[in-house]
């Protein structure tokens, strides 16, 4: 029986009103235990309110190879950031 | 192709921007990360063994926790590094293997003993603070997932040398016995300390190829100049001397002249021939092998659990 538990990416909330993000990750045997492990080895000094761990098979990621064409709808979309409309300076709170 | 997936690493790397793990990356790149990363998780790991050595003799409650916290970070070192080399492909049992067969090294510094409690001191003062010293510019290196381990590693030793460095200056402040134990243990440590920035650079041979990479930032003999440099006024805020008659300000070049160490010790205990190499070993063997049946167990009791929440559902 091949005993080399599953690996597990970790995710910290490192505070409320912000989003997890990845931490790295470890071994263990089921998700409860993952999460025990996760709060030991990434959250020994307060990092985080909140915990997600997650089957590191269970992530699917863009590959860098296609890199270009798979951002590439938001390459051309310089409008949907504010810098791209022009506001004369005299106009407050914008 | 080829050459333009090179192409591409190579201005990656050149522009200071990070390779992340599903990146095209040379082989010799990937070899070199792993066999690096897994050194330096193992050396973590490892390196729990000399100061555990001290935690049920720790001559307060006080100094007992904080070497226990200590420790614990280690631990964590370790385990943040190990996870770096599984972004590269390398699995956590082969490492374990490899380190308990002696196929893969840690740092010699562990192969030293700890004779009396002042050794936790002198070990958060100088060792802590060499590797500090090799760590700060590896929050830099070009691979992404040991560049954040290093970030988040370097966070911690800081508590490592600074509760190390009160431990010595309380002893300082006590008995005429306690000093000397003191200054008994930097004699012992500090040539093992700057051992622990590798051979000299016209002797090493990995360092050119890593520069290029940029794995590595600075060369050995780079970052044990600027350790001896910040070592300096520490030891005598403390009232201790370091056992090297050579060691003298050199105002011209701005910086301390200090001597060589033993290099022939350092291979000695590189191949092997330490105090500590067998016991070291054997001691992460059992513990591992100790360890089988709970890691079996938890492996029976998840597979079980599966089961069950499937008949259910
Ligand atoms: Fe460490
Ligand atoms: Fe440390």
């Amino acid at each position: 029986m091949s005993t080399s538990w599953p690996l597990w990416e970790v995710f910290v909330r490192g505070k409320r009103g912000l989003n997890h993000v990845h931490v790295g990750s470890l071994h263990a045997p089921d998700a409860e235990m993952a999460l025990r492990n996760a709060r030991d080895v990434y959250t020994r000094r307060n990092e985080g309110v909140s915990i997600w761990v997650v089957p590191a098979t269970s992530i699917t990621a863009s590959s860098p190879d296609e890199k270009d064409p798979f951002f590439a709808p938001a390459g051309d979309k310089v409008y949907r950031h504010p810098t791209f409309y022009a506001i004369p300076e005299d106009v407050p709170h914008l | 192709m080829a050459d333009d997936l090179e192409l591409r690493f190579e201005r990656t790397v050149q522009s200071e921007a990070r390779i992340e793990p599903r990146d095209w990356m040379p082989d010799g790149y990937r070899k070199t990360l792993i066999r690096q990363i897994a050194q330096h998780a193992h050396s973590e790991i490892i390196g729990m063994q000399p100061e555990g050595n001290w935690i049920s003799r720790a001559p307060s409650l006080r100094r007992k926790a904080i070497l226990l916290a200590k420790v614990q970070d280690e631990a964590g070192h370790g385990l943040y590094l190990y996870s770096a080399t599984e972004t590269l492909g390398a699995d956590r049992e082969d490492l374990t293997t490899k380190l308990i067969e002696g196929r893969q090294k840690y740092s010699s510094i562990f192969n030293y003993p700890t004779l009396t409690f002042a050794d936790v001191g002198v070990i958060g003062w100088l060792v802590d603070g060499a590797a500090i010293c090799n760590q700060v510019p590896l929050c830099r290196t070009s691979y992404g997932p040991y560049a954040r381990a290093m970030i988040r590693i370097c966070k911690e030793e800081s508590f490592h040398q600074r509760q190390g460095y009160e431990l010595l200056m309380t002893m300082m402040r006590g008995t005429q016995q306690q000093r000397d134990m003191v200054q008994d243990s930097v004699n012992r440590w500090w040539w093992p300390a700057l051992m622990m920035f590798g051979p000299p650079d016209a002797e090493s041979t990995n360092t050119e190829q890593s520069m290029a990479w940029r794995i590595k930032r600075d060369t050995n003999d780079e970052l044990r100049q600027k350790f001896v440099n910040m070592s300096m006024p520490q030891a005598e805020a403390l009232g201790v001397t370091f056992p090297d008659p050579e060691l003298k300000w050199n105002e011209e070049r701005g910086e301390y002249d200090f001597g060589a160490p033993d290099w022939d010790e350092f291979w000695q205990v590189v191949k092997g021939g330490g105090v500590c190499n067998e016991q070291r070993i054997a001691h992460r063997r059992k513990a591992h092998e100790d360890g089988a049946w709970v890691r079996e167990a938890a492996a029976a009791h998840a597979a079980k659990n599966a089961v069950r929440e499937e008949g259910a559902a």
